[in-house]
């Protein structure tokens, strides 16, 4: 075991994967002698050679075009999208392209490139550096979308999404970058937990508490902050977006009976509202109350100044716990 | 695989050595001169340069080329007649366009891998592809219709010019591998205008991939004509990324195997990219559902057809006292056979299963798929034994 920031541990699971397989290479925008902007590819093209960590003009459209050719040829690109707000020029590209080519090609042509993307706000960035882009890939078929939450998953799991034979989004969230966590170097992958799976993080039995990325840990401290209250919170860490391992929430719901969301995605549309409408065809008659969103707002992300405003925090997370537990909160009153 | 009698190796190796200058000398741009080697009359005129490329070409090849074409324009024929008999969903002709396609499509070596729009067929045809294969996704059996891997040619792309970006990465591959294979890409004159072409001659050139673009620009990206898409030749943008580029007489097959196999040539001793455009025509509308009358003149489609590919060639068969009543008649019966095999293979094609719908979305089991598929397998399920056939 070693104690790493969650930047390292990511940084620990590239290199592993360098030296595993030498069809894995690394692709994107100032990750080479740079080591990105955020230093999670520090060191690595220095020790594994300007062709496997590989510095790409600034085109997004084509970091993402060249890693399906590089696919076709059988590598296994790593694709660095420098910040979440940038992903757009290379929408099509994933969604018309890396997404369909395996049902386009009948399943010959497999397309095992994983992208990375920081994501997420709490950093006072200008615009387009803090958004939460995920719910545009969650709903698109053939892709695989996850999330971590601490440095031990993010070691993990980005090993798991680069060993994938299907496409993987690997969403991080940037404001828990320096974050410090246990890593076992040692773990072996084939015993892991799947990245399909959830994980309870926090064990209760009063509500249900569903999150993922950067709002694990405020979640974890909402849970405590409300076991000092006696109310007993079980956080759910969803880890992979697409798909949700509805059998694991479900079971917390029907153990729980209510349910609240919390991500920092607008709310509309987003995996909030694709958690509660599944949870409550699976498990109606076990809710007590209708499930919760505490989300990011309907706007564009927000100026930095206002941002703690926009982005769920452990009072806001409290409040929805009292709205499903029909204690007084915010919206007393409103209700129906 | 299949015939691949004109590719630029073995035969033009002692050539090659002895003239080591030629393909690093290749213009980087050939001016505003249209490379051409055989007449719209079918006279066969001499180049300095490019004629050396086709100097091993011998009479018998000739006669296959002309065979070639006459086929791939009968399956197009074909397909169409089957789109109008509702037996397709949609067809898009490449009529006019045979001399480009034939020209570079046998110019290539059995390990380059092809990256082609929608509308050339007839490279898919060069790299060994069946006609029913050609046809199967038009008519909705099934997302595409044959194995990359077996004819080294990705399936056919309808995202206008994404491909660009495929054949650039998968240069990027070869690189990588130390091979001398060459990745090549095929579009329009419309995709030039796209971002993913304009961002793939970025990656080629910066990292020197050995890639060839192949712009047909056949004038029409369906009712646009080009120069909405371009003020100045399309082959001179290259030049504006360190691309050099030929300009080629697209409906002469002879020209069009030259320019081809310098740019291979190129990009296999490591000098990267080439950037082609040939000049050819659309002749038929952009596919079975366009109606051209709508925006273009017919005074330019008659134009066009006295520069016909085919007719071109076979004068220049006929000159060479080439075009016996045996060659007339094998490329017919080829042909024939070719339309005969597309026709039997589209009526015979068996209808994809219902829950083939959810095969190969992803290449491991998903929760999701998995759970909408057993729904709609018992949805199925609960019609069998009504009066609607058990539909698995």
């Amino acid at each position: 075991m070693s104690k790493l920031t969650f930047a390292r541990a990511i940084n620990a699971g590239l290199r592993k994967s360098l030296e595993n397989d030498p069809k894995v290479v690394l692709m994107g925008e100032d990750i080479g002698a740079l080591g990105g902007v955020f230093r999670v590819t520090d060191g690595l093209q220095k020790d594994f050679g300007k062709h496997r960590v590989v510095d790409t003009p600034l085109a997004e459209s084509a970091i993402i075009g060249t890693a399906v050719g590089l696919a076709y040829r059988g590598y296994r690109p790593v694709c660095e999208i420098q910040f979440d707000g940038f992903i757009y020029p290379a929408f099509d590209q994933i969604v018309s392209q890396v997404a369909k080519m395996h049902y386009r090609t009948q399943g010959r042509v497999k397309m095992p490139i994983t992208i990375r993307v920081p994501f997420g706000g709490g950093i006072g960035s200008p615009e387009h550096h803090s958004e939460s882009p995920e719910a545009y890939f969650t709903h698109t078929s053939g892709l695989r979308v996850i999330s971590v939450s601490n440095p031990q998953d993010a070691y993990t799991m980005i090993q798991q999404a680069i060993a994938s034979d299907d496409p993987v989004l690997y969403f991080e969230p940037k404001r828990r970058y320096h974050d410090k966590g246990e890593v076992d170097e040692t773990a072996d992958l084939s015993t892991a937990l799947s990245m399909e799976k959830a994980r309870v993080v926090t064990p209760g039995s009063d509500v249900t508490l569903v999150t993922y990325g950067p709002l694990v840990k405020t979640a974890n401290d909402a849970a405590m902050a409300a076991a000092d209250e006696g109310v007993s919170v079980e956080v759910i860490d969803l880890r992979s977006l697409a798909p949700i391992d509805f059998p694991l929430v479900e079971a917390s719901v029907r153990k729980t009976g209510r349910l609240v969301i919390t991500h920092e995605a607008a709310q509309s549309g987003g995996l909030g509202a694709e958690i509660a409408a599944s949870i409550t065809e699976r498990c109606f008659n076990y809710l007590e109350s209708a499930p919760v969103r505490i989300t990011g707002f309907d706007i564009p992300y927000p100026y930095s100044k206002l941002e703690m405003h926009h982005l769920p925090d452990l009072d806001r997370i409290l409040d929805g716990v009292d709205r499903a537990l029909g204690r007084g909160n915010s919206l007393s009153g409103l209700e129906g | 695989m299949r015939s691949t009698v004109l590719t630029d190796e073995p035969g033009q190796d002692a050539y090659k050595s002895s003239n080591p200058g030629i393909s690093a000398a290749s213009p980087r741009r050939t001016g505003g001169d249209l490379v051409q080697l055989i007449s719209p009359e079918g006279e066969r005129i001499s180049h300095p340069e490019f004629d050396l490329w086709v100097s091993d070409v011998t009479d018998e090849q000739l006669c296959s080329l002309y065979e070639d074409m006459t086929a791939i324009r009968r399956i197009d024929t074909e397909a169409t007649a089957l789109q109008r008999q509702g037996e397709l969903a949609l067809w898009p002709p490449l009529l006019g366009q045979e001399a480009s396609q034939i020209g570079s499509g046998r110019a290539l070596r059995d390990d380059d891998f092809v990256f082609p729009s929608y509308r050339d067929n007839g490279v898919a045809y060069c790299r060994g592809v069946e006609p029913t294969d050609l046809v199967r996704a038009w008519r909705g059996n099934a997302s595409s219709g044959w194995d990359p891997y077996r004819h080294n040619i990705a399936t056919q792309q309808i995202i206008i010019g994404s491909q660009s970006l495929h054949a650039t990465g998968y240069a990027m591959g070869i690189q990588h591998d130390g091979a001398d294979s060459v990745a090549v890409a095929y579009f329009g004159d419309g995709a030039t205008s796209e971002g993913d072409v304009n961002e793939a001659m970025v990656f080629a050139a910066s990292f020197q991939a050995p890639v060839v673009f192949i712009c047909q620009n056949n004038h029409w990206a369906i009712s646009e004509p080009v120069r909405i898409q371009s003020h100045i030749q399309i082959a001179d943008r290259a030049s504006g990324f360190g691309i050099p580029s030929m300009r080629v007489d697209g409906n002469d097959v002879l020209a069009v195997l030259a320019v081809t196999r310098i740019a291979l040539d190129r990009a296999r001793k490591g000098g990267g990219p080439t950037f082609i455009e040939a000049v050819t025509y659309r002749m038929g509308p952009h596919t079975t559902a366009d109606d051209p009358t709508r925006y273009r003149d017919a005074n330019e489609l008659e134009d066009w057809a006295a520069k016909d590919p085919i007719a071109r060639l076979k004068a220049l068969l006929r000159t060479k006292g080439l075009l016996t009543e045996e060659v007339e008649a094998r490329t017919q019966a080829k042909a024939d056979e070719v339309a005969r095999n597309l026709r039997a293979g589209v009526i015979n094609m068996p209808d994809p299963a219902p829950l083939d719908l959810f095969k190969n979305v992803y290449s491991t089991p998903n929760s999701w798929i998995e759970r909408q598929k057993d729904h709609y397998s018992r949805y199925l399920e609960s019609f069998s034994g009504s009066t609607q056939e058990g539909a698995l």
